[in-house]
């Protein structure tokens, strides 16, 4: 098991610092605008946009609205569940989590990247990089945009479905282009990656929002900068470690990148 | 591929190479989910903020 062993170091150590260089990014660019979309959570909530316009024509739907009016206090984080308190607690737990979630991110880059030979140096590291913002940033973000708290979606159940499956296509359909050289393989490659957006994702009755518009796109913005910031460095940190572990890769001759 | 190979400084068999690394994705996809996607309310509350920040669903 030496290679497992060593595959997760590499990870471990690269998956540790591309997340701590992550939660840096998280504090300064998408957490601050996450505290003020939850400041329409708070106040939003009893009113809920329906009173206005529509009022006289559908008597029956005031009723729902108006007992979920009444717990209001109650918001969905709950009083029951523990939670972190706001401030440096808060902060501690989106830390250690994303730092965990860097090394939990870097063990698949690194297993996917040793299976196709692995990477040899920082530069075609950061290829890698990219390939996995392109899979969990960029894909599902297509379909189901960063949302702030506040903001209408679908079934969660449902959106979690389709996100894996979206990751899983956008996966397969660029290794297939990547690592198999042939011109269907590459064609079933791009078909795979356009699927999930034709199945589409599944999307709230309305998007009607007590969070402005603009506030949403400047989140959008944000994460996935962030995002891509955190996979090129992740793509980068591997490709620099893996030398320290001595392994020639064997694919120099291939390199795509 | 039937080869040996040498990767990350240690000399394996194609098949134990690949049950390996098998293993290591396994290891990530656990990692990832759990944060991701688990419906725990205390995991939900702990990692709200790095959710919302990674785009996974939420709520």
């Amino acid at each position: 098991m030496n290679l497992f062993r060593n595959a997760v170091f590499t990870a471990a150590a690269a998956g540790l610092l591309a997340g701590l260089i992550l939660a840096a990014l998280q504090t300064f660019a998408t957490v601050p605008l996450i505290l003020q979309a939850e400041t329409f959570e708070n106040a939003g909530e009893p009113a809920h946009d329906h009173g206005a316009a529509p009022t006289e024509a559908t008597p029956a739907e005031p009723t729902p609205a108006e007992s979920a009016a009444a717990p209001a206090e109650s918001d969905h984080h709950g009083d029951e569940a523990w939670g972190p308190e706001d401030g440096f607690e808060r902060f501690a737990y989106t830390l250690a989590i994303n730092v965990v979630s860097g090394i939990g991110f870097a063990l698949l880059l690194v297993a996917a990247s040793e299976l196709a030979g692995g990477i040899s140096n920082w530069r075609q590291g950061t290829f890698w990089g990219f390939a996995g913002f392109a899979i969990f940033t960029l894909a599902p973000g297509l379909g189901l945009p960063p949302e702030l708290p506040a903001m209408p979606a679908a079934d969660l159940f449902a959106r979690q479905v389709w996100w894996v499956g979206t990751v899983a296509a956008t996966a397969a359909g660029l290794a297939l282009i990547a690592f198999r050289g042939s011109a269907p393989l590459s064609i079933l490659g791009v078909a795979l990656i356009v699927l999930p957006h034709i199945i589409g994702a599944p999307q709230p009755e309305t998007h009607e929002s007590p969070v402005p518009d603009g506030l949403h796109h400047q989140f959008v913005v944000a994460v996935t900068v962030t995002n891509l910031i955190f996979w090129v460095a992740l793509g980068g940190i591997v490709g620099l470690v893996r030398q320290r572990f001595l392994g020639q890769s064997e694919n120099l001759g291939k390199s795509f990148a | 591929m039937n080869a040996a190979t040498i990767s990350l400084g240690a000399t394996v068999s194609s098949g134990s190479r690949a049950a390996q690394l098998g293993l290591v994705a396994l290891l990530g996809l656990f990692v990832v989910g759990f944060l991701g996607f688990s419906h725990m309310e205390v995991v939900h509350n702990a990692g709200h903020d790095y959710r919302h920040s990674m785009a996974f669903p939420c709520h």
